[in-house]
């Protein structure tokens, strides 16, 4: 998880919120890591389609569909980038 | 006029049905991307008498069954004029024949030009209009396509399946403000029905409760208007633009 992996992971963090709070125009005190999407972000799936590809441009890398088809909260979308970018 | 400022895409655009709509945008002060295929000199005649009008005119050649192709357009369309308000699915051809006579690669041309190309605009463009949180788009579809014409099951098809496109598209985006629409003109005069015979346009035009065929300023004119903001409130729907041959 996202606080084992030190500065590296902390400063994704903070761009993966700063996307999450432009797309989805919320709080970013709201955004925590178990914050759902849809029920506490308030996001439709075209929301979560918007992000995904957001992400997929900031990052550089393709979350495969099946990947992102499960993407339900904060920290899903964190460690898939991590992976990825690996 | 009630389309200032506002930019339109418009496939197939040199001649016919799509060059009368371009015009019809251009006329109520919207800028417009000329879409075409082929034919250069009358694509360039229809940008000229849009900047006659007062409006910017961008001339792109794209083979709109080609998604690489229509990004490209999309994208030039953004840099030329920043952003893009309305989509005007229009580009078709015809290749008729009975069943028993039609080719594989007749089917398949009709297909991936008149639908398809719907399907790749629709994606190039549904991005910029999600962030922009407004859209209207077109669908020329065909009176053909509710209701079928012996002769021409892949023009039908194409031109039904950007009916069950169009709905699709009016659900999918509707909660960011894009309405999605179809018009299905009947029979207009334009050179896709110039070769039809002298009985068979009589033929026609007995069925027809206005008993004449249509022009294609008919059609232009009830796009301008869905591409309005006239038209707010109306999404998913087909509107014939037929004289009444069907009702």
């Amino acid at each position: 998880m996202i606080s084992r992996k030190g500065v590296n992971g902390l400063a994704t963090f903070d761009k993966v919120k700063a996307i999450i709070v432009d797309q989805l125009s919320v709080d970013e005190a709201d955004v925590s890591l178990e914050a759902s999407f849809v029920d506490d972000l308030g996001a439709d799936s075209l929301d979560i389609v918007e992000l995904v590809m957001a992400l997929e441009e900031e990052f550089g890398l393709e979350i495969p569909d099946e990947e992102a088809e499960k993407i339900r909260t904060v920290a899903m979308p964190l460690n898939s980038s991590k992976k990825d970018s690996n | 006029m009630f389309l200032n400022g506002k930019v339109a895409i418009v496939t197939g655009a040199s001649r016919g049905i799509g060059k009368a709509i371009a015009l019809a945008l251009a006329g109520a002060q919207a800028d417009v991307v000329v879409n075409y295929a082929g034919r250069a000199q009358a694509a360039e005649e229809t940008a000229e008498t849009i900047r006659q009008l007062g409006r910017r005119a961008l001339v792109y050649q794209a083979d709109v069954s080609d998604s690489q192709q229509v990004q490209s357009m999309v994208d030039a369309t953004i840099n030329e004029f920043g952003k893009v308000d309305i989509l005007v699915n229009n580009a078709g051809i015809t290749r008729d024949n009975l069943i028993l006579r039609m080719k594989e690669e007749d089917w398949d041309s009709v297909l991936t030009v008149n639908l398809k190309s719907a399907f790749n605009t629709i994606k190039a463009v549904a991005r910029p209009m999600i962030k922009a949180r407004y859209g209207r788009i077109i669908n020329i579809s065909s009176v053909v396509g509710q209701y079928g014409n012996a002769g021409q099951a892949n023009y039908a098809a194409a031109k039904a399946g950007l009916i069950g496109l169009t709905k699709t598209m009016a659900k999918e985006l509707g909660t960011r403000n894009i309405t999605v629409n179809a018009v299905a003109p009947g029979f207009i005069s334009t050179e896709m029905t110039e070769n039809l015979s002298a009985e068979a346009k009589e033929k026609l035009t007995s069925a027809i409760a206005l008993n004449r065929l249509g022009n294609p300023e008919d059609v232009s004119s009830l796009v301008a208007f869905l591409a309005s903001d006239f038209c707010s409130y109306i999404t998913g729907q087909v509107i014939g633009v037929d004289g009444g041959i069907m009702m």
